[in-house]
């Protein structure tokens, strides 16, 4: 059965902080090692708890961001103002400190090499992080399935995982930018929101009969999906994960 | 000796009642969307509902019938795995002891089945004597596409994935047939008050 591993008890266990990486403004990388990691998908995500002095918890779930790698988990969170854990993780965490989390969880949202492809990830801003860890699952394990990544960001510097899509692309991977808010001067990329004729455009078509992932904030999420449904796209081949602004 | 998070000193971001929030939980007033694919888009023409499996007799009602059954008005609070909550939401629809009234059935299983293949397995214990309804109004408008239209489960006391949205019907069954998340991961019952999330909880 799929997500057989996770049969166990998912319990709560303590992560050392290794290092923090700024990846654009207002987003981290946070590394983390798991002395009991059991592994994981690439897809899924974790539960952090957070505990005050006086035992108040705050929990949230953040995707991971790194392909399976021993004891090392990466997750990637964007600092959310209004948020009450997001902003602990960005700004007050630094190497040393201690992270409370319980994982992998989930077996639906997530792709390996037995998947196959080819692959089609559509990602909205922070929606990038689930989809990277399909990115580098796929360049660690050696594939070649055609794989490729339509990522929505508001401008060029608010693109996550910038430099590392642009070396990680060839071989069977392209990446694809719109950029919605503002472009770099001379951009002869896509420059609006995604829509039907620019999933057309990037493919594969609904003829190949890809495996669709899409992840991002729901208005987003819903656009994307519905038009990939008018394009001919099976409904389930189209698997998606939302988050809402008050994701945390 | 517990484990404090250096530095965390938390922000609770409502003052709603702690006693009403199950552990894990925080309150939003916005109506977050979790579902694991395309949003289906069904017409009310094609649309029904029916009561099938270990019944007598299986029961089906169009949209029109539908909504001719007896309807209450009910305001709950949510709780979403994902860890949000909302208190006091406000649902119109019927009742599940409306809907199984007059069959007869030895289930005390039952799966719902929904628009986009989605199910969801609770048992009948936990649908009867006024604990779940199949909703078709939030906050007295039709209920939108996106959180479940036209119709979805609202089963409260359990995490919401146990509400199924673009449900179509109910399946009663003697075995207990895990659904689409607990399948995936998830707790097979989802008592947010256990916190029951995920396989072992």
């Amino acid at each position: 059965m799929e997500g057989a591993a996770l049969l166990g008890r998912l319990t709560w266990q303590l992560a050392d902080v290794v290092h923090l990486v700024p990846e654009t403004a207002g987003v981290k990388t946070l590394a983390l090692d798991v002395p009991e990691w059991p592994g994981h998908r690439a897809g899924q995500h974790v539960d952090i708890r957070l505990t005050a002095e006086d035992g108040y918890h705050a929990e949230r779930s953040y995707s991971i961001a790194s392909a399976p790698n021993g004891a090392r988990v990466e997750l990637t969170v964007e600092r959310l103002d209004d948020g009450e854990v997001s902003p602990y993780l960005t700004d007050e965490l630094h190497p040393g400190d201690q992270l409370e989390l319980r994982g992998p969880v989930g077996g639906y949202f997530v792709w390996e090499a037995a998947v196959g492809g080819p692959v089609l990830l559509v990602g909205g801003g922070s929606g990038v992080v689930p989809l990277m860890a399909m990115i580098r699952e796929r360049a660690a394990v050696g594939s070649d399935v055609d794989m490729r990544l339509l990522l929505s960001s508001r401008t060029w510097d608010d693109v996550i995982y910038r430099d590392e899509l642009e070396r990680l692309a060839g071989s069977g991977l392209t990446v694809t930018h719109t950029l919605t808010r503002s472009r770099p001067e001379g951009w002869s990329g896509y420059a609006r929101r995604v829509d039907a004729e620019m999933l057309t455009e990037v493919g594969p078509a609904a003829g190949d009969r890809p495996h669709v992932y899409v992840c991002g904030p729901t208005p987003f999420v819903e656009a994307v999906a519905t038009a990939l449904v008018s394009l001919g796209h099976e409904a389930a081949h189209i698997k998606t994960e939302r988050f809402g602004p008050t994701g945390g | 000796m517990s484990f404090v998070s250096r530095g965390f000193r938390g922000r609770r971001k409502s003052d709603a009642d702690p006693a009403r929030v199950p552990p894990g939980q925080y309150v939003t007033t916005d109506y977050p969307v979790l579902s694991a694919g395309p949003t289906p888009h069904t017409d009310l023409e094609q649309w029904s509902f029916s009561i099938s499996g270990e019944v007598n007799k299986t029961r089906s009602w169009t949209w029109d019938e539908f909504r001719a059954l007896p309807s209450e008005e009910v305001t709950v609070d949510i709780h979403c795995v994902t860890k949000w909550s909302k208190l006091d939401t406000a649902w119109r629809g019927v009742s599940i002891d409306t809907l199984l009234d007059g069959i007869e059935t030895s289930a005390e299983y039952s799966t719902q089945f929904s628009d986009g293949g989605y199910t969801t397995n609770v048992p009948v214990a936990d649908l009867t004597g006024g604990k779940a309804w199949v909703v078709y109004e939030y906050d007295g408008e039709p209920l939108e596409p996106e959180h479940g239209g036209p119709a979805r489960m609202l089963v409260p006391h359990l995490y919401f994935w146990k509400s199924a949205k673009w449900i179509r019907g109910l399946r009663l069954q003697l075995d207990d047939e895990p659904g689409f998340w607990e399948t995936n991961g998830y707790n097979n019952y989802g008592d947010p008050w256990k916190e029951q999330r995920y396989w072992g909880d």
